[in-house]
């Protein structure tokens, strides 16, 4: 076969996997769910995932972590959260704040 | 409803925050040697973010197609846990409904679901439909816009929309740090996370750090569950 084939047959083999790990999490026993700890697990994986998407969001790019006009957004999204401002306006004045830094040239 | 409506809200913003690193991903795609279809195929069917970088960013760097499957996959096992996290007022579903709720079950989807309060089951599957749908839609279309300008595009950092996408996945964090013990497992999943990116492939740190809250809540005693 064609490397161009091989790419297609990666391609389904990695949509039929996503898709299965996906409903597995659907279907696995209620049973389960009834024991504490895989529900303090499954709060505590939220936590995690979201401090650690934020995080690498913010500081990583690519292999590296760099201090960018990133931090200055999202310390704006900070104060704004702590002001309980709407989720929205959150996110619209980090990505203002990134732009017009980047604009002037920083980050 | 105004719970209703701040879901929405939420699925909304996170949606387009989300939906416009599709550009990118459209774009280095097509850089990395796959063509258009092959792309979009990826974005429809494999449909989460950070398993669809990992297996291009494999094929740019001249991996295999069966390490591009692995890393692939392996990046997406967490979508299984986010299913049983769903679980609780997701269940039951009809056949067709599942398979639909799987598919859109990947980080944001989740995410926002629950984020909304844990008594309000209804806010939480409207957040959960609206998110997966919403992120879906923009997903793919951004996706297809990004493949088809290719590299003519500018970069999505002007506009700010990384520092976004960061404030979006802060938003979501805020109202769960309230406990402890919650703070602790957020401080040592962003650090894991960080400490391990210059060593490991992009999307790994982020799996190591959900490793790290697996074991925080292992081993920790039954009350504080941060939801």
């Amino acid at each position: 076969m064609s490397p161009y084939a091989w790419t297609w047959v990666a391609v389904a083999a990695a949509a039929a996997l996503a898709f299965l790990t996906k409903y597995a999490g659907h279907v696995v026993p209620e049973a389960w769910l009834e024991n504490p700890r895989v529900h303090r697990v499954a709060g505590f994986v939220t936590v995690g995932l979201l401090a650690a998407l934020f995080a690498t969001q913010a500081l990583a790019s690519g292999s590296t972590i760099v201090v960018d006009a990133r931090v200055a957004a999202v310390a704006v999204a900070a104060v704004l959260l702590w002001r309980r401002a709407p989720f929205i306006v959150v996110v619209i004045a980090a990505a203002a704040v990134a732009a017009g830094l980047r604009l002037l040239g920083w980050g | 409803m105004p719970r209703l409506d701040a879901a929405r809200q939420q699925a909304v913003s996170v949606s387009l925050a989300t939906g416009a690193y599709g550009l990118s991903f459209g774009a280095l795609s097509v850089a990395a040697g796959l063509d258009v279809w092959q792309t979009m195929a990826l974005s429809l069917l494999v449909f989460s973010g950070g398993s669809q970088f990992a297996f291009i960013g494999v094929i740019a760097g001249g991996g295999s197609g069966a390490a591009a499957v692995a890393t692939s996959t392996l990046l997406g096992v967490r979508n299984g846990f986010y299913g049983i996290a769903l679980a609780p007022f997701m269940r039951p579903m009809r056949p067709l409904t599942r398979a639909a709720a799987a598919q859109v079950t990947i980080d944001e989807s989740t995410a926002v679901a629950l984020a909304q309060p844990a008594d309000d089951v209804a806010a939480r599957r409207v957040a959960f439909w609206w998110t997966g749908v919403g992120v879906f839609l923009a997903w793919n279309a951004i996706t297809l816009v990004g493949a088809l300008l290719g590299s003519a595009i500018g970069d999505p950092a002007d506009w700010g929309l990384d520092a976004a996408a960061a404030a979006a996945f802060l938003g979501l964090l805020w109202p769960r740090l309230a406990s402890r013990r919650a703070q602790a497992v957020a401080a040592a999943s962003a650090v894991v996370a960080l400490a391990l990116t210059p060593l490991l492939p992009a999307g790994l740190p982020i799996l190591a750090a959900a490793a790290v809250a697996i074991a925080a809540g292992w081993r920790a005693p039954g009350e504080e569950v941060p939801e």
